[in-house]
């Protein structure tokens, strides 16, 4: 698929706001380490709102009519895209509440706040599960039709969310163990549920070239994909990266995403490293923003088959139109086919 | 009622005759234009609702070239329209077509990533999702002569390869091709439900090599000097 920057920040960065929606209200639920207080409160929801607002202004940057996007609520019914829209809109009123309550009446801890507090984060993670079910409903994506892609969106969303609570009680406490726990945590379990995913999508798919044009009992090979220069299809559908760049682009998920993040937080709470732990939620950002580019461009649309590819492979061709095909890539254009802005 | 296509892939010769026709018919339809990016230049680029493709099957000597027009299917179980958020996609109930109110359409490609048949196109000028509309505007037009109301593919299909029909009526032109030739859906595995059935070759004997009589000698001598002197 084609990894647009508009939809990799949408779920980056609204994943991340939901998340830390989540975990506010979570911390101050339970009163975890004595809870936050009003003002840190205020401060981290209007930063969820910042980060959820930067996701959703980002996702209009893929519409190409974006002056029909008010109607893009309207079927909730049966689309996830509609569901997530109206979900994503639900949780301003109920955020912005919470955020005025603490913040006028200086109390995060009675009813109304807690109510509010509880009620944006529950409409946050709705819209998580939503944002995860736009890619996992899609049958004709064998990479993402799995119950693993709304696991992952909470797992990372979480993750993220409380890399940056915990860095900004970091900021303020020096020992402050209990929030870099759950913060680590949550990254090792992100960690491990993509790892799951990355073994998943390595499957076989059922559907081949075959079954796609109905010869199963032969072999079939492109000849000719019927068109001079690339086509919306190609385009939209047939980026791809080579096993050897998506291994290595994996070893800087692990790295930046899970790995640093947590050795920074467990510094930052046990030796003062001032502004260096800011580091943390950073590269968690920079690193959790590679998987989800990994998570467009590993996904690979069945329509490719008829262009003569193979989900994961080198392209079923014939052997006279293989040569371009296998030896791609002069500098830094991986596209079999390249798109026609670029070439 | 449930309007499709049937396509003959034993006489189908690869013309590309159907998507021009179809370029020129829906270029002034009802989603028109059909946008060309480049097009007398290096890299031309365009909506297309008509794709045909052109594969090998089998290996050689039992090998066969296919030509394969793809465009909408029309599915049953159309996925597209279900994951459409604005609700431009939509299935008409009373003939199956499935079509996009280009008044609601805001350019998401969602759309298009359900459709594992690559039936829609974005058009980047009018930022819209276009798709084929069975020539809607054509099948119902009265002011037209009866045998002309029909997809402009078919009409132009010079190999009668293209059949539109009913396919709920099990008496229509088209039902009875997919009963009579094993007409199947691509991908069944997926479930969609195409309504769009394609018709495999006939099978026919192979015509035999071996037993033709060897070459008398100056025949070989002729091909001999054929092959030695070289334009």
């Amino acid at each position: 698929m084609n990894p647009s920057l508009a939809v990799i920040f949408l779920t980056l960065f609204s994943g991340a706001g939901f998340g830390l929606m989540a975990m506010v209200a979570m911390v101050n639920d339970f009163a975890i380490d004595g809870a936050l207080s009003p003002l840190r409160t205020a401060i981290l929801v209007a930063l969820a709102l910042l980060l959820v607002t930067m996701g959703m202004v980002s996702s209009t940057a893929h519409l190409a009519n974006p002056k029909n996007a008010w109607r893009a609520f309207t079927r909730w019914r049966t689309s996830w895209l509609a569901r997530e829209g109206v979900f994503a809109v639900l949780f301003y009123p109920l955020a912005i509440a919470y955020l005025g309550w603490v913040f006028f009446m200086n109390n995060d801890r009675d009813g109304v706040a807690l109510l509010l507090g509880n009620a944006a984060a529950l409409i946050g993670l709705i819209t998580i599960f939503c944002q995860g079910m736009i890619y996992a409903c899609l049958r004709t994506i064998r990479q993402w039709h799995t119950p693993l892609v709304p696991a992952n969106f909470y797992a990372l969303g979480l993750a993220l969310g409380m890399t940056v609570l915990s860095t900004s009680r970091l900021l303020a406490h020096r020992h402050d163990l209990a929030m870099v726990s759950i913060a680590s945590a949550l990254l090792v379990a992100a960690a491990v549920m993509k790892a799951i995913y990355y073994f998943w999508i390595g499957a076989p798919s059922g559907t081949t070239l075959q079954t796609a044009t109905g010869f199963t009992r032969g072999r079939v090979r492109l000849l000719d994909q019927g068109h001079t220069f690339g086509t919306f299809l190609t385009h939209e559908f047939s980026n791809s990266i080579s096993p050897g760049r998506a291994l290595r682009f994996k070893v800087a998920v692990y790295l930046l995403g899970f790995l640093a993040p947590i050795a920074i937080l467990l510094t930052a709470a046990h030796v003062a490293i001032g502004l260096a732990v800011l580091l943390a939620p950073l590269l968690a950002f920079i690193g959790i923003g590679l998987e989800r580019y990994l998570f467009f461009v590993e996904a690979q649309h069945v329509v490719n088959l008829y262009h003569g590819r193979m989900p994961g492979s080198l392209p079923q061709m014939h052997p006279a139109l293989r040569a371009g095909a296998e030896n791609p890539a002069p500098a830094g254009k991986r596209r079999l086919v390249p798109s026609y802005e670029e070439r | 009622m449930r309007l499709g296509l049937v396509i003959d892939l034993d006489t189908c010769v690869g013309c590309h005759a159907c998507a021009t026709a179809c370029k020129e018919w829906n270029t002034s339809s009802i989603t028109a234009p059909l946008t060309d990016y480049d097009p007398y230049g290096k890299e031309p680029s365009g909506v297309w609702f008509n794709r045909i493709r052109h594969y090998e099957i089998g290996d050689y000597p039992n090998n066969k070239t296919i030509n394969f027009p793809m465009s909408c299917m029309h599915c049953e179980n159309a996925e597209c329209v279900t994951v459409c958020p604005t609700g431009a996609s939509y299935k008409r109930p009373e003939d199956g077509i499935v079509l996009i109110d280009q008044d609601k359409c805001m350019g998401c490609n969602y759309c298009s990533w359900a459709c594992p048949y690559g039936a829609r196109e974005l058009d980047r000028v009018s930022g819209t999702m276009k798709k084929c509309t069975l020539c809607v505007d054509r099948i119902y037009d009265e002011t037209l002569p009866e045998e002309e109301r029909q997809p402009a593919c078919v009409l132009a299909c010079p190999a009668h390869a293209r059949l539109f029909g009913d396919l709920d009526d099990p008496e229509s032109v088209t039902s009875r091709a997919v009963r009579e030739r094993g007409g199947y859906a691509l991908m069944p595995e997926l479930n969609y439900t195409p309504t769009n059935h394609y018709l495999p070759p006939r099978t026919r004997p192979s015509i035999p090599t071996s037993d033709l009589p060897r070459g008398s000698l100056a025949r070989k001598v002729k091909e001999w000097v054929n092959r030695v002197i070289e334009r």
